[in-house]
């Protein structure tokens, strides 16, 4: 099913969350709604939801006005960053919480659950507790819980926000295959730009409550509309006041024109390429990132001083 | 050393103030009942007003727990789920009952439905009864043991926080299912306890309903009423009989507190 958000605004106060925002999100997408925090981001998702009441704007589900519809009409799956399971039932009552009350045939509902158990991998745990999961646990818990009615669309707030690294990259890894299983419309909530490249197949890049731009992830990182999407998506340096991206910085090591002199602070060698850390002569942060033959050619040393230059520029209108 | 003293010292202190004040008093009320064995304390607890006493205490109780029940979790609901003008007025007002004597209750009860009150003439031209009967009783012992579930539910709700409800909802359950399925699991310790509370405060009630039952024998009279009754008519014997019933009552009642609390912390 697709989404439709339709001029979206939203107050908190004086604070803007949303400011007049639309966005298209294809039927069977794999969508991330990206931004640093206070971009309005989980908003968003949570008016998407109907958690939240926008100011102003319309919500069209499946080509259906949806904007005034309760949560419990919308047909979604909502995953919560600090899971939100229900304590007092077991992992097999919390996921088939959506299919008792729907009051589907009691056989039917144990089939589903087993069968999303073992979609999550958490067969033979249906008898545990949410208290005795791990955290990774719990989130494919909340997963299955919201996948369990079959919603038409699959938001996620967060849903890796409260884990810690190994586990975060277990559970996107595992998103994008259950992703190419289960095909729903999926909508995720991160302010993380390596998980959205990661999973996503779409990004919309929100900040200060609008929508900055949208994009296939390589999209937003080779043509960034503006300097903010260059800076949020991936590395970028400034020499002589154009942004530059890592490996587009090239090393000299005499003056030449449109080159600005920069001191070596630190090198690293990552297999067949190596990063190499400068500071320009404001002190100023400059990241290049070589090859290794080029690495092993410059034969350079810490504290050397050398020329950087934009091979690529990128001038935004400000 | 210093701190074993200290600790000492602190617990002798706690634990000698209550024997005092609590358990000295009562343990010479059991003494007395049974000075002259069970036989008179059986006696005095079967007579026909007694009985009816307790009969009447125990309606009363039936009456005011479920409705302080239901109006303390509604009003919990509210306090800590819904945005409304005058939820802090509602807040303040719920702990009224704790503020103000029971005696002023009573007094209130008065003015409204007395022969000269508010509701009073309408009431009697109508050919019902409220003051001197049980409706004017249930009021005042509503009223004085109103505070406890809210109370005890509020900080609760606070602590388990609406997570759990917003999924609920996105799950496809309705309001009155996530209330049923989610909300009241969630919080039913605490509605125990506040129940026990409450239940505890309408057994014990005397100064409002004193004031409004007109304290009719037989008819009228509470067990507290029938222990200040049976005191004033010289039947020691039948007051502390009626006190112990009583006493006994409230020691129950801590010991299922006792029981519930630790549950309720591991929950």
């Amino acid at each position: 099913m697709s989404i439709l958000v339709r001029n979206i605004s939203r107050r908190f106060g004086d604070f803007v969350a949303l400011d007049d925002v639309s966005l298209e999100v294809d039927s069977g997408s794999l969508t991330a709604l990206l931004g640093p925090s206070g971009s309005g981001k989980s908003t968003l998702l949570r008016i998407i939801a109907g958690l939240e009441h926008p100011d102003s704007g319309q919500i069209v589900l499946s080509g259906k006005d949806a904007t005034t519809l309760t949560p419990q009409k919308r047909n979604i799956g909502f995953v919560f960053q600090h899971y939100a399971a229900f304590k007092h039932m077991t992992v097999h009552d919390n996921i088939a919480f959506g299919l008792k009350v729907r009051k589907r045939p009691k056989a039917e509902i144990r089939d589903r659950v087993d069968e999303l158990l073992n979609l999550v991998q958490l067969d033979g745990l249906g008898d545990r507790y949410p208290s005795q999961l791990s955290g990774g646990q719990r989130q494919r818990m909340g997963l299955a819980r919201a996948l369990a009615p079959e919603p038409e669309v699959l938001l996620l707030d967060e849903p890796f926000g409260a884990l810690d690294a190994r586990v975060r990259a277990e559970l996107r890894e595992w998103l994008t295959r259950l992703h190419d299983v289960v095909h729903v419309t999926t909508v995720f909530v991160t302010h993380d730009q390596e998980e959205a490249m990661e999973v996503a197949d779409q990004i919309t890049l929100l900040n200060e409550g609008r929508v900055v731009q949208v994009g296939a992830p390589r999209q937003l990182y080779d043509e960034p509309e503006s300097e903010f999407v260059m800076r949020f998506i991936g590395d970028a340096s400034e020499i002589g006041g154009v942004l530059v991206r890592p490996r587009d910085v090239e090393l000299l090591q005499e003056p030449a024109s449109e080159a600005a002199e920069a001191m070596i602070v630190r090198m690293t060698v990552l297999g067949r390429d190596a990063k190499v850390e400068l500071h320009d002569s404001s002190g100023a942060e400059i990241v290049a990132v070589i090859t290794r033959e080029r690495f092993d050619e410059l034969d350079l040393w810490r504290g050397q001083t050398v020329w950087v230059r934009a091979r690529r520029k990128r001038v935004f209108a400000a | 050393m210093t701190s074993v003293v200290s600790r000492l010292g602190l617990r002798s202190l706690a634990l000698g103030y209550l024997a005092v004040i609590l358990v000295g008093p009562l343990a010479i009320v059991f003494w007395r009942t049974f000075e002259d064995g069970f036989g008179p304390a059986l006696d005095a607890l079967t007579t026909p007003e007694t009985i009816n006493a307790f009969k009447l205490t125990l309606i009363i109780t039936a009456i005011a727990v479920p409705v302080n029940t239901v109006f303390g979790i509604v009003c919990a609901l509210a306090i800590v789920r819904k945005r409304f003008a005058g939820k802090s007025i509602l807040n303040a007002f719920i702990d009224l009952p704790l503020a103000l004597s029971p005696v002023v209750v009573g007094l209130s009860l008065f003015l409204l439905y007395g022969q000269d009150g508010w509701f009073g003439s309408w009431l009697s031209e109508h050919g019902i009864d409220v003051l001197f009967a049980l409706p004017a009783m249930v009021i005042a012992t509503i009223f004085v043991s109103l505070p406890f579930v809210a109370r005890e539910v509020v900080p609760t709700l606070k602590e388990i926080g609406d997570d759990q409800e917003q999924a609920a909802r996105t799950l496809g359950a309705s309001g009155w299912q996530t209330f049923w399925r989610i909300t009241l699991p969630s919080i039913r310790w605490a509605v125990i306890y506040g129940v026990i509370l409450t239940t505890a405060r309408c057994l014990g009630e005397y100064g409002a309903v004193a004031v409004v039952s007109g304290r009719l024998q037989g008819k009228t009279e509470t067990a507290t009423l029938r222990v200040q009754e049976r005191y004033e008519a010289f039947d020691l014997a039948g007051a502390y009989a009626i006190s112990i019933v009583l006493a006994c009552i409230a020691i129950l009642v801590l010991v299922a507190m006792t029981v519930i609390r630790p549950r309720e912390e591991a929950a």
